[in-house]
């Protein structure tokens, strides 16, 4: 059994009259270990498809099983537990709290989860040394760069163990050296063994991943 | 998330704006101290109000007067007889729920001269010297007339200050207390020698400020606040009992009898009718069952004839209860229509922070916050303006009702710990309903939306 497994997903919007089908009908399964890219053109639906992935969003259509467990049937409380305790979501625009330190931010998701201080300030401390950014705790995101910004935004995603981690093009608002480190992050963490799906349009990097899907339309264009 | 990181939050986001928070609780701030300081007025005035009932003898004085005959017998009204000494001796004898009865037998017009001087006291009686006890007297100077004098109908009187005032002088106009113990008074012909002065009667409120004049030097003499003028000059309801205290003259019963009375009757028929006569009861408590005691008495010595009231200070009482009721009422309207204005404002200013705040809530939600997170983030932010606005606003109340105490004539402002609890659960109260709306909006966002806004 995958980890992910979509079957038949379709979403649609209704704009004025008009039918939008940001993604149509798409299958895809996800297996525990992977590391997958997903490619295309703007508006091909990739943040779509991400959202659902992600349970931030809910599929006009088809089936959605993550970890076993059926999401049109999951409740808006069980959708937010599993955003905060089996998935890791990476933004393209980082989506720190400007109000909060680098370990307020790091410490967040656990703050839903119900964790003591202590336990709180421990994983965070944890992630973000896996993200070298130890010496950076009380920062605010403003005083840091694009880069640091993005490795705090992959500590928080990481800091509840997630089963696995969503990536919406993490690396589209840095430069190209430092969406390299990020890169190279990701790259490490699959090869500890995490699961990861990142959005991308660059096809370098998607060439770089195990496994490549193709988005055109809101259809798979290539299965592989 | 628990409730504790939820205050942590709701402290935190106050204190990164903390003039637009300031102000927001201006109008909780306002509220609280309007809703204490109003009821710290209202126990005010009730306190001098209770403080005057006392001083005419508190709950446990009955009168007792000649009446009106009721409709049923007023063919009867050639055999009332009115109320007599007969009643007195009646009443001592077989009304045991009551332990002192007092006869008062009234001169009116007794003009009072002493050589230039004259003057016509509010109340001038004959009584027994148990009046004392029963009218709440104290004769400060000098003695209360006794038995003998009453036996031997001497021609003694005690007076009050004011009678002192207007006929030997005012110690505030003449600097220094006169005390005319000893001197002679003629009173329609007949004259009297004072052998006792009463204490000077007036409110604790007045009180005060005749001590807090003594201790300020007299500015430039003209205006010395007078002690007579500082009660007679204004009427409220409480003063009146004062100054009609400090007005009263009390004679022994059998000289106002023998001296007034035996020859005054219309075709020389001595009026032997009592004015008022007043019983003292054992318990406030079984105040209904004494007054059926009473009137059955009375009955007996009346044969029948119902020409007598009997006059409890219940009615009174009854008045300052509800008197303070409707006063808390109003104010405790207006008070509350500032707190409702002030969460008016939270709400306000709640729905335009989280206008604000929107992509903060779609992070959070999308990292795990569930809708009652962020409906408990947002209620409890709105409840802790409330909350401090109204723990700052009980202590302005502090300051306002010290204010009010040096504004308000009559009645020193009580602030009471009840109205304070209130007036603070109250603010709570107001910070949750204000937070409602706003609470309800940032918790239903959907996460995608929230942080696709810009
Ligand atoms: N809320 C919405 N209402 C209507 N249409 C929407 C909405 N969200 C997305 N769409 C449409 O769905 C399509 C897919 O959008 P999506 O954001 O998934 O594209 P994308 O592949 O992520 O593009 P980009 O590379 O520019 O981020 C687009 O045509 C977009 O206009
Ligand atoms: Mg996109």
């Amino acid at each position: 059994m995958a980890l992910v497994e979509l079957r038949n997903v379709s979403k649609i919007y209704h704009l004025g009259g008009e039918e939008i089908r940001a993604l149509d009908d798409v299958s895809l399964d996800i297996e525990a270990g992977e590391f997958i890219s997903i490619i295309g053109p703007s508006g091909s639906g990739k943040s779509t498809l991400m959202h659902i992935l992600g349970c931030l969003d809910k599929p006009s259509r088809g089936t959605m099983k993550l970890d076993g467990t059926m999401i049109e049937n999951a409740s808006a409380r069980e959708l937010a537990q599993f955003r905060n305790q089996k998935i890791g979501f990476v933004f393209q625009f980082f989506n720190l709290l400007p109000k909060l330190n680098v370990l307020q931010n790091v410490e967040l998701p656990m703050v839903y989860s119900g964790k003591s201080a202590k336990e709180r300030r421990d994983h965070a401390v944890k992630a973000l040394k896996m993200v070298d950014l130890e010496n950076r705790m009380k920062h605010r995101p403003m005083q840091l760069s694009g880069g640091q910004q993005q490795r705090v935004a992959i500590a928080r995603a990481l800091v509840n163990d997630p089963k696995i981690v969503f990536a919406d093009e993490p690396t589209g608002n840095l430069d190209s050296k430092t969406g390299e480190t990020i890169l190279t992050l990701f790259r490490e963490l699959s090869a500890a063994g995490r699961t990861i799906a990142l959005v991308t349009h660059d096809d370098e990097i998607a060439a770089r991943t195990p496994r490549r899907i193709e988005i055109r339309d809101g259809k798979i264009a290539n299965a592989q | 998330m628990n409730i504790l990181n939820a205050f942590a939050i709701g402290f935190k986001e106050i204190w990164a704006h903390k003039f637009r928070s300031a102000l927001t609780m201006l109008g909780i701030i306002l509220g609280v101290a309007s809703l204490v300081g109003m009821s710290a007025l209202v126990k005010g005035i009730e306190n001098g109000m209770r403080e005057a009932l006392i001083a005419v003898g508190g709950l446990e004085k009955v009168r007792i007067e000649e009446g009106d005959l009721p409709a049923n017998q007023q063919h009867l009204a050639d055999e009332a007889v009115g109320v007599t000494m007969d009643d007195v001796y009646a009443l001592q004898r077989n009304a045991n729920m009551v332990h002192l009865v007092t006869p008062e037998m009234r001169l009116r017009n007794a003009l009072m001269t002493h050589g230039s001087k004259s003057y016509n006291p509010y109340y001038f009686a004959g009584t027994w010297p148990s009046a004392l006890d029963m009218n709440q007297h104290t004769v400060q100077y000098g003695r209360m007339f006794n038995e003998v004098d009453d036996e031997n109908a001497r021609n003694v009187c005690v007076i009050g200050t004011a009678v002192r005032d207007a006929l030997f002088g005012n110690p505030d106009e003449t600097g220094k207390e006169i005390i005319p113990i000893g001197e002679k008074v003629n009173v329609q012909g007949e004259v009297f020698t004072i052998i006792g002065m009463f204490q000077h009667y007036e409110s604790e409120q007045d009180a005060k400020k005749r001590e807090l004049a003594k201790l300020q030097p007299p500015a430039s003499g003209t205006n010395s606040p007078a002690r007579q003028k500082s009660s007679f000059g204004k009427h409220s309801s409480s003063s009146y009992v004062f100054m009609w205290k400090n007005s009263n003259v009390y004679v022994p019963l059998n000289t106002m009898w023998l001296k007034f009375r035996t020859a005054a009757g219309s075709n020389n028929i001595p009026d032997a009718r009592l004015t008022s006569l007043s019983v003292k009861i054992r318990d406030v408590n079984s105040l209904d069952p004494t007054i059926r005691q009473l009137r059955n008495v009375l009955m007996m010595t009346h044969h029948g004839i119902e020409d007598f009231n009997v006059q409890t200070q219940e009615d009174w009482a009854d008045r300052i209860n509800s008197a303070v009721a409707s006063a808390r009422m109003s104010g405790g309207l207006i008070s509350l229509i500032s707190l409702l204005v002030g969460g008016i404002g939270i709400t306000n200013i709640m729905l335009a922070s989280i206008t604000e705040r929107i992509r903060e809530i779609g992070i959070r939600k999308a990292i795990g916050a569930t809708y009652s997170d962020i409906f408990i983030q947002i209620l409890v932010e709105s409840v802790v303006i409330a909350i401090i606005g109204g723990a700052v606003g009980l202590i302005a109340s502090i300051g306002l009702v010290e204010v009010l105490s040096h504004v308000s004539k009559d009645n020193t402002p009580v602030i009471t710990l009840s109205s304070m609890i209130i007036a603070f659960a109250f603010s709570a109260g107001v910070g949750v309903l204000a937070g409602l709306i706003p609470a309800f909006k940032a918790a239903k966002l959907d996460p995608i939306q929230a942080l696709r806004y810009e």
